[in-house]
């Protein structure tokens, strides 16, 4: 047993019933011992034996996780090419530096949110960020995730249109369409995942084009908002807010909802959370919004001097709009969504602000320009090939001498993760291929080792 | 509290002025009175059919949302626009500039069921 001990006469440091307490509930009960409570339980199933080693002690405990840490693939030590919607990026180190400060240490929008100015002002901030990169008019504090923030943007064109149908354009992350599938079949709406805008018909109330999609390629937003509008749809684009430092502005190009995954800015890829969803829209969708959104105002009256006198009034924040919420309409609110994802929202917000506009558009032709210098020199050995679809940011798919599961099995075992198997998808351009990815934070040599892996497996090695 | 003779009224609060075969809708003094200061006022588009008892659109205040019932069926053949940057006419004139939409009703007759004001009176607290 561990050397710790608990409160006096607990059986377990953990566990703060004393053998007194235990004996008063089990009185209570009108039992006599606790194994008795499982009695429900079939006799065969209950106390299966589970051979455990001894307990450890704190620090050998510490020891253990750290060397079975050391175990894991790290994608920051060892070349990872995977991607397929979560991409490494640089994260400033004043991020982790200003989220960590004891003033943004709260889990939740504080009850009455009104005194907690601090964490208002830095919501409204996320939102401004938001709008500027995706042209939008307004944003809410932010939502899950993109798959939920798409899900609901699917919602607000359902309620905005009254139509009861929505289109998910391939290719798409097949998580987001799951998601959107799952919020639509609660909401009673069907989804059609299509291949072309020329499918888009009067019974859609969107559509969604991912930005870039899941492929990588770079879509004509203007072509896909058009063709929405012809047949009287919203069009919805789930964008990369970090491709958005280079991409046209969804906004300009005609889109009226935009979301985003704002992980990869904040906390980065960590297996996949925590996430934040961006969600923003045109001003006319603004009561159909769902979230929280913060407002910017002005006191209408100063504070009071110590003279007595009325100061000058002074700026404030505070939560607008709220009749869309739950809490006031009940089961006709825009959503259910009642929570946020505050510090993962703040993290952004300091980044971009950290990079800047300039910075944002810097790093991101960086990532382009490394993504297709890399490309090259894949396409440039024998035997591969990357695949024509136009124009792509950080992703492209390599065809090479042999199926992409082995090719992509033959990287692993010289220690490198190629990317994702896509060879099974219905595209043309993803048949027999892998879904590589390099971003402007892939390291150079790593470059060089997967092109020189990829060299050697194609010459049978 | 102004309850107009000229018009009828629904237990829910909304009010229908007829002429002829078409009636304008809004909601009573009493309602606005209640809901506070409105800020926004959700209507159908022209062309939108109503049914009696079914709600055709929404009155939010700055403290809740309420549904508008529709009186009567019929096909809305006017919006007042107005409200989209003056919802505050619902609060300053609820029987005049504060009108809501305007409908054809399929069958003028069904008008005749609303209350009218003495009935409709007698329904508020006193």
């Amino acid at each position: 047993m561990t050397s710790a001990t608990g409160a006096e006469g607990a059986p377990h440091p953990y566990v703060p019933a004393t053998e007194a307490d235990t004996r008063i509930m089990l009185d209570r009960l009108g039992l006599t011992s606790t194994a008795q409570l499982f009695d429900a339980l079939p006799a065969d199933h209950r106390d299966p034996s589970i051979e455990l080693p001894p307990a450890l002690a704190e620090a050998e405990v510490l020891r253990l996780m750290r060397s079975r840490a050391a175990m894991n693939a790290d994608a920051l030590t060892r070349p990872s090419f995977l991607g397929a919607g979560a991409y490494r990026r640089a994260i400033p180190s004043i991020v982790p530096y200003l989220i960590s400060r004891s003033e943004f240490m709260t889990a939740y929008t504080p009850y009455q949110p009104e005194i907690s100015q601090g964490t208002l002002q830095s919501a409204f901030e996320y939102q401004s960020v938001v709008c500027e990169l995706t042209g939008m008019d307004v944003s809410n504090t932010g939502l899950y995730d993109v798959a939920s923030a798409t899900a609901e943007a699917c919602l607000l064109a359902v309620r905005s249109t009254g139509r009861r149908a929505v289109a998910l354009l391939e290719p798409m992350h097949p998580g987001t369409i799951d998601v959107v599938r799952t919020y639509a079949y609660g909401a009673g709406v069907s989804v059609d995942v299509v291949r072309g805008v020329d499918e888009l018909d009067a019974v859609h109330a969107c559509v969604v084009v991912q930005q870039p999609d899941f492929l990588g390629t770079i879509h004509d937003v203007e072509a896909v908002a058009n063709a929405a509008h012809a047949v009287g749809a919203l069009c919805v684009v789930a964008a990369d807010p970090f491709a958005l430092g280079l991409l046209r502005s969804p906004g300009d190009a005609g889109a009226d909802v935009v979301t985003g995954e704002g992980r990869d800015l904040a906390f980065g890829t960590q297996f996949g959370g925590p996430s934040v969803g961006l969600f923003a829209a045109r001003e006319a969708h603004l009561r159909q919004m769902p979230g929280r959104i913060v407002g910017q105002t002005r006191e209408l009256h100063g504070p009071r001097e110590a003279d007595g006198s009325e100061g000058a009034p002074r700026t404030g924040y505070v939560l607008t709009l709220q009749a869309r919420e739950q809490f006031i309409r009940r089961e006709r609110a825009t959503s259910n969504v009642s929570t946020g994802q505050s510090l993962v929202a703040l993290a952004f917000t300091i980044a971009v602000q950290a990079y800047g506009p300039h910075g944002m558009r810097e790093a991101a032709t960086l990532c382009y320009q490394r993504a297709h210098e890399a490309a090259a020199r894949i396409g440039a050995l024998p035997g591969y090939d990357i695949a024509e679809r136009g124009p792509w940011f950080q992703e492209f798919l390599v065809r090479g001498p042999l199926p992409a599961r082995e090719i992509l099995a033959a990287l692993e075992v010289r220690g490198i993760a190629g990317g994702l198997d896509v060879s099974g998808r219905d595209e043309e351009a993803a048949q027999d291929a892998f879904l590589c990815c390099v971003t402007d934070t892939t390291p150079p040599e790593h470059v060089d080792a997967l092109v020189e892996a990829l060299a050697e497996i194609g010459a049978g090695r | 509290m102004e309850i107009r003779d000229d018009r009828r009224y629904t237990s829910e609060h909304e009010w229908l002025l007829l002429d002829g075969a078409e009636g304008t809708i809004g909601i009573s003094d009493y309602a606005q009175d209640e809901l506070g200061d409105v800020v926004y006022v959700a209507l159908p588009a022209v062309g939108a059919r109503m049914t009696a008892g079914a709600t055709f659109g929404e009155v939010e205040s700055v403290k809740t949302v309420s549904e508008l019932f529709a009186p009567v069926t019929g096909e809305v053949v006017a919006v007042n626009e107005a409200l989209r940057d003056h919802p505050e006419h619902v609060n300053a004139s609820p029987y005049d500039d504060g009108w809501m939409v305007r409908v054809r009703l399929d069958d003028p007759a069904q008008a005749a069921a609303l209350l009218d004001a003495a009935a409709y009176r007698a329904t508020l607290p006193a």
